[in-house]
């Protein structure tokens, strides 16, 4: 067992870990944070996709002890006080998601296209999601949706809102 | 009918099961963790074929935190576990299939790569793991087959002694001697040999089951990934479990996607409680995905011999199709009805065909077991057809939009009898066809491929109308075709006192959305706002009963059982507005959620009544009882029937053989549609579904049975970047027997694409002289099928 410390959605937490266990196993099972899915185990699907340190990552593919003194955050800190974030926000109204199974994964890894990106086109966008598998949407409302949600996060940061 | 609030019948509502997924808050089975919990690891064979000498599970008992080493003696021994299969096909002969049995952990020999053997628990997933690895079976490997071919082939090896040849049934469909007449009178005939491609159904949530046995009251709990809890309670209560159904309880949470591999029962479900009584604790398994592709039902595997008799002006005679349809080891749950009833009844398409024979063989290979994944046989009926006709038009020097054109049933023709069974009872084919092609802007084409050929790329324009046949029905025809279930659905409606509406439906959600589509309905029966009706699913604890959901059934049988329902709550609402209005039953109209004394201004709301029914104190207590709650059952009359247009354009690399859709626009006619926005989703996801499965994927075996393309790293999943935006329209003919006029959608775009890819790869193959191509159309394929017919670069 190790002892490591890290910080999940802003709240910090001192755990113990095997050195085995997976960044998405310490989140579902001892953090009971259960929104990153395991899609598969080739990291092929992206379901179980998290920021650390602000970036994308499969939680599927790091130990939890890589994660030692970082910050994580998982689709339940993207929201601020039940307010969806506008990714969330565009794929609700785009119908971006139907399972709902990949959608946490999609969501994490659009908002990080888009602050990194915040005019991304069609074409970007499907490559950048090439990490994530749906098998639902046939990805035309996901794609939509983050378009739709570029345009909103542009708007808000040029009027002073929040990204 | 009636809607205040804009969220009725044809709104594209927002769903409101979305802000739970959208906040990480889903509830799917993997996510639920008893009170000690235990979690279990299956040992699954790693032959296709094997005897098994013996099983040392001393070392796994052993090891840290194991609760149990569990083999297929202790099932035995217990006289459970016996995985039914739900439907029996007769021969030719009248006498019935070869249905060998199907233990839940295997019984001395082993059928296929992944038959569970041992079930190792644990009180962690670790453990668990760690165990299973120590667990010694020694195995005797046996010959095994894998393809049809081989499986077919005089001396091959038998996945089961009883089935000679290999073979589990040896069916037909349709009039041989009319059939070959209309040959025999024939002007040409177009032969085809098609592969339709092993496909894994791969749903994003892998499934998962968390059995729970409580001593306190002799009742068992399983959460499970299902598409239709009640089915699984009554196969675990009548075969697996042989527990009655009232102690046992069956809760198909948020369930991440079906596809239809999780409609039927697999053995874990039946373990997982069997086991939770032994260890007297929960006991948890979550399949991985490698575990997937070696564990869930498989679908299509096909091999077909198909002929197509036409006269000199390209008009259709006749049509004969042979197929050897794969069912892998063990008949899984719907397995035998899919290569038959579900695929040669659909062989007539949208088309007149005045004769069409049909036969089909199931085979038996050491193989994961085959059933239904996203159109069930209805896109092996299509493809064959919309191949045969592509290349029957090219042989005939047809273009191929005027030979469907010319044989397509005409809306005067309705309801149409098919030679094989079905009678549709209503579509317009023209007018898809003509949206679809108005949409892909047809007429200019040519000079689409000009600009393509310019750039080195080759564009293929491809095409498909097809027919689909929905919400399985009814019950009397399906039981005399061999079916062990009524395919009828359930609904319950309680109206609270205070005026808002729970439905408790027998379908289940697991993307479709019906809590809001279903909550429209309501909307727009009842005229009770959106926000205060609530839609219960997939728990059978809180549900009287039901079929579940697949083959598209949701909308159009689920939706009517509940405008049934709803009837039954208007009629007795307007005995308690009589009573309340002074006035006669008979003069009592209902509409925008008022009862109202026809051609006066008194009414009742649907509130009020809905209290005086709870609160009786004005109230015609002699002849109406309290309170407001009704259920109703729907048999339904026909199948529902789906068709329409779906125009496909490529562009085809020559150098590397990389096939890029660039266009696809469909039309299809699903009936009425209660959210065009939902809907048009279920069409896209179709769609990328069957492109998938006309380019990328595929179950590929080797000779000894061992899946090559066992993970996401080997199997070709469509990414996002592989699909272009979807253009899709919609021409709506509704549904002349069921009450709502619904349809279905949700396997339309499986259906109707995969030929429509095909065609227009070998369209746009056509000047190389390629004319073959069987799917996945992957770039090896068509680089080789290009270098083969000599074209392209040395």
């Amino acid at each position: 067992m190790a002892t490591i410390t890290l910080q999940v959605n802003a709240k910090s937490h001192v755990v113990d870990v095997e050195p085995r266990t997976l960044l998405v196993e310490l989140l579902r099972e001892q953090l009971r944070l259960t929104g990153a899915h395991v899609g598969c185990d080739t990291s092929q699907c992206g379901a179980c996709t998290v920021w650390v340190d602000g970036k994308s990552v499969k939680s599927c593919a790091m130990l939890a002890v890589e994660a030692d003194g970082r910050a994580v955050t998982t689709i339940e800190g993207l929201a601020k006080d039940g307010t969806l974030h506008p990714m969330q926000q565009a794929f609700h109204t785009c119908h971006g998601l139907q399972c709902g199974f990949c959608t946490p994964g999609m969501v994490m890894c659009a908002t990080e296209l888009v602050q990194r990106n915040p005019n991304p086109s069609e074409h970007e966008v499907r490559h950048w999601l090439e990490g994530n598998l749906c098998r639902c949407t046939g990805y035309h409302n996901i794609v939509k949706a983050v378009l739709t949600a570029a345009e909103t996060m542009r708007t808000e940061t040029t009027t002073g809102g929040a990204p | 009918m009636s809607d205040p609030s804009g969220q009725g019948m044809g709104a594209s509502v927002a769903r409101r099961e979305d802000r739970r997924f959208l906040l990480g808050k889903g509830r799917y089975t993997d996510d639920i963790r008893l009170p000690d919990q235990t979690w279990a690891v299956f040992v699954r064979s790693p032959y296709a074929s094997a005897k098994i000498r013996s099983i040392n599970a001393a070392p796994a008992l052993a090891a840290p935190g194991v609760l149990a080493v569990l083999t297929g003696e202790d099932v035995a021994a217990d006289g459970l576990g016996g995985i039914p299969c739900g439907w029996q096909i007769k021969n030719k002969d009248d006498s019935v299939m070869v249905e060998p049995p199907h233990p839940a952990l295997a019984l001395g020999k082993v059928r296929h790569a992944g038959d569970p053997v041992v079930m190792v628990i644990a009180a962690t997933k670790a453990q668990a793991k760690d165990a299973a690895q120590l667990v010694e079976v020694d195995y005797d490997p046996l010959p095994a087959v894998a393809h049809l071919k081989a499986a077919v082939s005089p001396g091959a090896p038998l996945v089961w002694d009883e089935a000679a040849g290999n073979v589990c049934f040896d069916w037909h469909l349709g009039d041989s001697a009319a059939t070959e007449a209309e040959f025999a009178g024939a002007a040409h005939v177009t032969a085809i040999d098609l592969t339709n491609n092993r496909v894994a159904p791969n749903a994003i949530e892998p499934r998962a089951a968390n059995g729970h046995y409580e001593t306190s009251d002799d009742r068992y709990t399983l959460y499970t990934t299902s598409q239709n809890p009640h089915l699984i309670r009554l196969l675990l209560g009548a075969f697996s479990l042989k527990v009655p159904e009232h102690r046992l309880r069956v809760v198909a949470p948020d369930v991440g996607g079906g596809f239809g591999s999780k409609i039927f029962h697999y053995a874990e479900e039946f373990l997982v409680l069997w086991a939770s009584k032994r260890v007297g604790r929960p006991v948890k398994w979550t399949s991985e995905r490698s575990e997937a592709f070696l564990s869930d039902a498989h679908g299509r595997d096909h091999l077909t011999h198909a002929e197509l008799a036409l006269d000199a002006d390209g008009k259709f005679r006749g049509l004969r199709v042979r197929t050897l349809a794969n069912m892998g080891a063990y008949l899984s749950t719907f397995a035998p009805a899919i290569p038959t009833y579900l695929h040669a009844t659909l062989l007539s398409g949208p088309y007149v065909i005045p004769a069409i024979y049909a036969e089909v063989k199931a085979i038996f290979t050491n193989t994961v077991p085959v059933d239904a994944v996203r159109g069930a046989g209805r896109p092996e009926a299509t493809y064959l057809l919309e191949r045969l006709v592509d290349k029957a038009a090219r042989e005939l020097g047809i273009d191929r939009v005027e030979i469907r054109r010319k044989n397509l049933i005409r809306t005067d023709q309705f309801p149409y009898q098919t030679p094989v069974a079905l009678q549709y009872d209503i579509g317009d084919y023209q007018a898809t066809l003509d949206m679809a092609l108005e949409a892909i802007d047809y007429p200019h084409f040519a000079d689409r491929k000009a600009a393509s050929a310019a750039r080195g790329k080759l564009r293929g324009f491809g095409i498909s109308t097809y027919i689909e046949a929905c919400g399985i029905a009814p019950s009397a025809l399906v039981g005399a075709l061999g079916a062990r279930a009524g395919l009828y659905e359930a609904a319950s409606v309680r109206v609270h006192p205070t005026g808002s509406v729970t439905v408790f439906t027998g379908t289940h959600s697991h993307g479709q959305g019906h809590e809001t589509t279903f909550a429209q309905l309501v909307v727009e029966k009842l005229g009770v706002p959106f926000d205060s009706v609530e839609i219960v699913h997939g728990d059978t604890d809180r549900i009287p009963f039901g079929m579940g959901t697949y083959g598209s059934r949701s909308a159009a049988v689920g939706g009517s059982a509940m405008y049934k329902a709803m009837d039954k709550i208007i009629e007795k609402g307007k005995k308690v507005a009589a009573h309340l209005l002074e006035a006669n039953v008979a003069d009592i109209e209902f509409s925008d959620g008022k009862f109202r004394v026809a051609g006066t201004d008194r009414e009742k709301s649907f509130g009020d009544i809905a209290f005086a029914a709870y609160v009786p104190h004005n109230y015609p207590i002699e002849t109406v009882e309290p309170g407001l709650e009704d259920s109703a059952f729907y048999d339904p009359k026909n199948f529902t029937f789906p068709g329409g247009c779906h125009a496909v354009e490529v562009e085809v690399d020559p150098e590397t053989g990389v096939v890029e859709v660039v266009d696809v626009s469909i039309a299809d006619d699903v009936g009425v549609v209660i959210n065009p926005m939902i809907v048009d989703g279920q069409a896209h996801g179709g769609l990328a579904h069957g492109i998938g499965q006309a380019l990328y994927e595929e179950c590929v075996y080797d000779d000894d049975g061992q899946l090559l393309s066992g993970s996401f790293m080997s199997y070709c999943m469509p990414r996002a970047a592989d699909l272009p935006m979807f253009k899709v329209g919609n021409h709506v003919t509704a549904c002349t027997h069921n009450p709502v006029g619904i349809k279905g959608v949700g396997e339309v775009g499986a259906i109707g694409v995969p030929p429509a890819v095909i065609n227009a790869v070998l369209d746009a193959l056509a000047p190389l002289g390629v004319e073959h191509i069987d799917m996945p159309a992957t770039p090896q394929k068509v680089w080789q099928a290009i270098r083969t017919a000599g074209g392209g670069a040395a």
